[in-house]
């Protein structure tokens, strides 16, 4: 729960020393409270109103940052249970489980294969869980340094000391996730994951006793943790992963307040079309971590595609890159038709204009990432911005076709496009994404 | 100290519609709490799949469809085995054919066939149209005319002839009707305001709210179902409180994931097993977010979502 300004000046001492650079101790409050200097700026707190402030203050949901270099990514953070309550900021993670049992080569071969680009992201499967098997110490240090090759984080599954160790002697730089944590191994694996530096994966079976050695694990000084909800079943880890969310944003409980792994891959073992659902379904519902057997192609479109839109910024629009996006093999003969960045146009008018079978030049011009009718009220598609386009991205030395297909609803750019552009037969399209394909046939 | 379980269910409830009759008549809604939520109340109703069948068979579908329904030479038969499709809670019989733009059947043709159809299966029929309006509201009216005291599910009613087909499925021939909006809570408020206004009865309709494919503008439509059972079930805002049927591969099935052959995408793999995961993840990704049922066409599909609902309730 946030302090207000005031909650916050009862603590300070009061006397308006300016030391901490604020003229007086209300207005260093007001900052404190709107998260714009730290507490720490002030060198008169007592420990105990420190202590009281910093827990107060800290976010509800702890984010956890894994991975080094280009392969970092950011776990947790979330303030709200659904999106359009504000925003989601984490996207949740991919890993493909690897053991020793794997033709390893190949399972690294595969997950480096599904590595594409939609929308300006890339998507890819960001770790690797190299799970204990019990083939001993040095055989799973051998495996992890191989993981290592293939350049992604890594999620160390593994309650074995000595193997954790050792695995973590090649590869804690990378900063890994330590996943192995329970009631019984704790406090081992919480000196073996603070020497290295990492981040400690905990599980257990039932809630209370995750929840016990997450408390436990807190006072031992350890709040750098993720929390696995096992594999008891698909309904006890959804309810696991539901549960401590809820309590955690909901009812700030701070015991809870850490990014989650799901195992999808053991919970629907040898079941890929399961395992997708399981995905869908965790990507809404609070799994931070979604560990898969597998990603095939075809679970990674529709996977990707579902992340890439719930992890959207409800107060901004998602946009394609301006430019020419040929359609059913076109050329530099085949007409050109225009509408507006605004991703789901794009998807809906692209996906109608491909059923059409018509080779045409979809032009896409920078619109702001607004629909047609909000980008012409708001004069970022007008004749002039179309103009523009078509000269900077030099579409009258790529295209040799003249003719522009613009969209019906902005009929009313004909004519003034027809004079910007005197060399163009500008025809006025079809005014909803529906009537594209008869409208391109007939046009044909 | 152990974790505080507090069960949060909601004063409210969605309300139950049943469709059909007989013995494999369902029930939709009834619960609660968000979707799966069992830690707060038992979901009394699992949320149920719909099998969806063209009026113009399936020759253009995947193998593994024209496997599942082999040699059968009419709809009828065809719905009698997607009757039986492991998985299936109901049969949408999806009027394609009526399409002035398409095969133009007649009304009388459409209504005869749903007839037949829904003579021929043991489990409830919902109809689908074929996306012209006025076309549609004509066979609506017939097809509940037809199939009068029947209980099958219209969908849907949008607000362009909500009147129409409102009053016939609704008020004089005793269907559930579906009240179709687009991806907006308030449109879909405003829609189930007027259908009440109309005379319809809320315990009579079931609503769509719109859905897209996952990666296809899906933030609108999980952000749509999340705000509707909230106003739902927090707020008790009995004009949302319908349960939702969310039509699930008539969105998937036209995306570039799904359409694109093998020969063009050849590092995708399989189109048919991306048609699947399309299909899978689209469902998965609406009942996490409170559909009460979802349509769906491929029998693995089905198979799937079945399982995933079982293991969840």
């Amino acid at each position: 729960m946030a302090l207000t300004g005031i909650q916050i000046f009862k603590l300070t001492p009061k006397k308006n020393c300016k030391e901490c650079g604020s003229p007086t101790c209300m207005a260093f409050s007001m900052k404190v409270a709107q998260g714009a200097v730290g507490i720490d700026k002030c060198p008169y707190m007592s420990d105990e109103a420190l202590a009281q402030l910093s827990e107060a203050t800290a976010p509800p949901m702890k984010t956890i940052t894994i991975g080094a270099g280009e392969e970092e990514h950011k776990l947790g953070g979330e303030t709200v249970l659904f999106r359009h309550e504000k925003t989601l900021v984490s996207k949740n993670l991919y890993a493909v489980t690897l053991t020793a049992a794997d033709d390893a080569d190949a399972k690294l071969a595969a997950v480096a294969k599904v590595d594409y680009d939609r929308i300006g992201e890339r998507m890819y499967v960001e770790l690797i869980n190299v799970k204990y098997t019990g083939e001993g110490a040095d055989a799973y240090a051998a495996l992890v340094q191989k993981a290592m090759g293939a350049n992604r984080t890594l999620v160390l599954e593994c309650a074995d000391a000595d193997a954790a160790k050792a695995a973590l002697a090649v590869c804690k730089d990378g900063k890994p996730i330590l996943n192995g944590a329970n009631p019984d191994n704790y406090e081992a694996m919480n000196a073996i994951a603070t020497e290295a530096g990492v981040t400690l994966g905990v599980t257990a079976d039932t809630l209370d006793a995750l929840y016990d050695t997450v408390a436990a694990l807190e006072k031992a000084g350890n709040k750098n943790l993720v929390l696995d909800v096992g594999t008891v079943s698909i309904k006890d880890a959804f309810s696991k992963a539901v549960l401590l969310r809820r309590a955690a944003l909901k009812d700030q409980d701070r015991t809870c307040g850490y990014p989650s792994i799901v195992n999808i891959g053991e919970l629907a073992a040898g079941d890929p079309q399961l395992q997708a659902a399981l995905a869908s379904v965790f990507t809404l519902k609070y799994g931070s971590i979604l560990v898969m057997e597998d990603m095939s192609y075809a679970q990674a479109l529709a996977l990707y595609g579902l992340r890439q839109n719930i992890y959207t910024d409800p107060q901004k629009p998602m946009k394609v890159e301006p430019g020419i996006y040929p359609i059913n093999g076109a050329d530099e003969n085949s007409v050109c038709v225009t509408t507006v960045d605004f991703a789901l146009t794009y998807f809906v008018v692209s996906g109608e204009l491909e059923r059409s079978g018509v080779p045409c030049n979809l032009l896409i011009s920078d619109a702001g990432g607004m629909s047609v009718l909000t980008a012409w009220a708001a004069g970022k598609l007008s004749a002039g911005t179309i103009a523009k386009f078509i000269e900077e991205h030099q579409i009258e030395e790529k295209i040799k076709n003249r003719t522009l297909i613009i969209p019906g609803k902005v009929a009313v750019l004909k004519g003034e496009l027809e004079a910007k552009l005197p060399a163009w037969n500008i025809v006025v399209g079809t005014t909803e994404a529906v009537q594209i394909v008869k409208f391109m046939k007939d046009y044909k | 100290m152990p974790f505080k379980l507090t069960p949060q269910p909601f004063k409210a409830a969605i309300k139950e519609v049943e469709v059909g009759s007989g013995e494999k008549a369902i029930k939709l809604g009834g619960e609660k709490t968000f979707p799966f939520y069992t830690f707060d109340a038992p979901m009394p109703n699992a949320p149920k799949i719909g099998v969806e069948i063209s009026d113009l068979g399936f020759e253009g579908e995947s193998a593994g469809i024209k496997d599942f329904y082999g040699d059968v030479t009419n709809i009828v038969e065809m719905a009698k085995k997607a009757a039986a499709m492991e998985g299936a809670d109901f049969v949408v019989l999806r009027l394609e054919g009526a399409d002035p733009n398409g095969a133009n059947k007649s009304v009388d043709e459409c209504a005869e066939l749903a007839k037949a159809v829904a003579d021929a299966i043991d489990v409830p029929l919902a109809v689908m149209g074929c996306k012209n309006d006025e076309k549609d509201s004509e066979v609506f009216v017939k097809v509940s005319e037809v199939l009068s005291g029947r209980n099958i599910m219209v969908l849907s009613a949008k607000e362009a002839d909500y009147k129409t087909v409102g009053a016939s499925a609704g008020l004089a021939y005793g269907q559930k009707v579906g009240a179709e909006s687009a991806v907006d809570i308030n449109l879909a408020k405003q829609l189930n305001v007027l259908m009440t206004q109309l005379g319809v009865k809320p315990e009579n309709m079931i609503m769509n709210v719109g859905s897209a494919a996952a990666g296809y503008g899906y933030e609108y439509v999980a952000s749509t179902l999340d705000r509707v059972k909230a106003a739902a079930l927090a707020q008790n805002d009995n004009m949302l409180q319908m349960p939702i049927v969310t039509p699930i591969s008539t969105e998937t099935s036209t995306v570039k994931e799904a359409v694109a052959s093998e020969e063009d995408m050849p590092e995708w793999g399989s189109q048919e097993t991306r048609a699947i995961d399309m299909e899978v993840v689209t469902a998965a990704a609406c009942l996490a977010s409170g559909s009460n049922a979802v349509i769906l066409r491929h029998p693995e599909s089905v198979a799937t979502v079945s399982k995933l609902i079982k293991e969840l309730m």
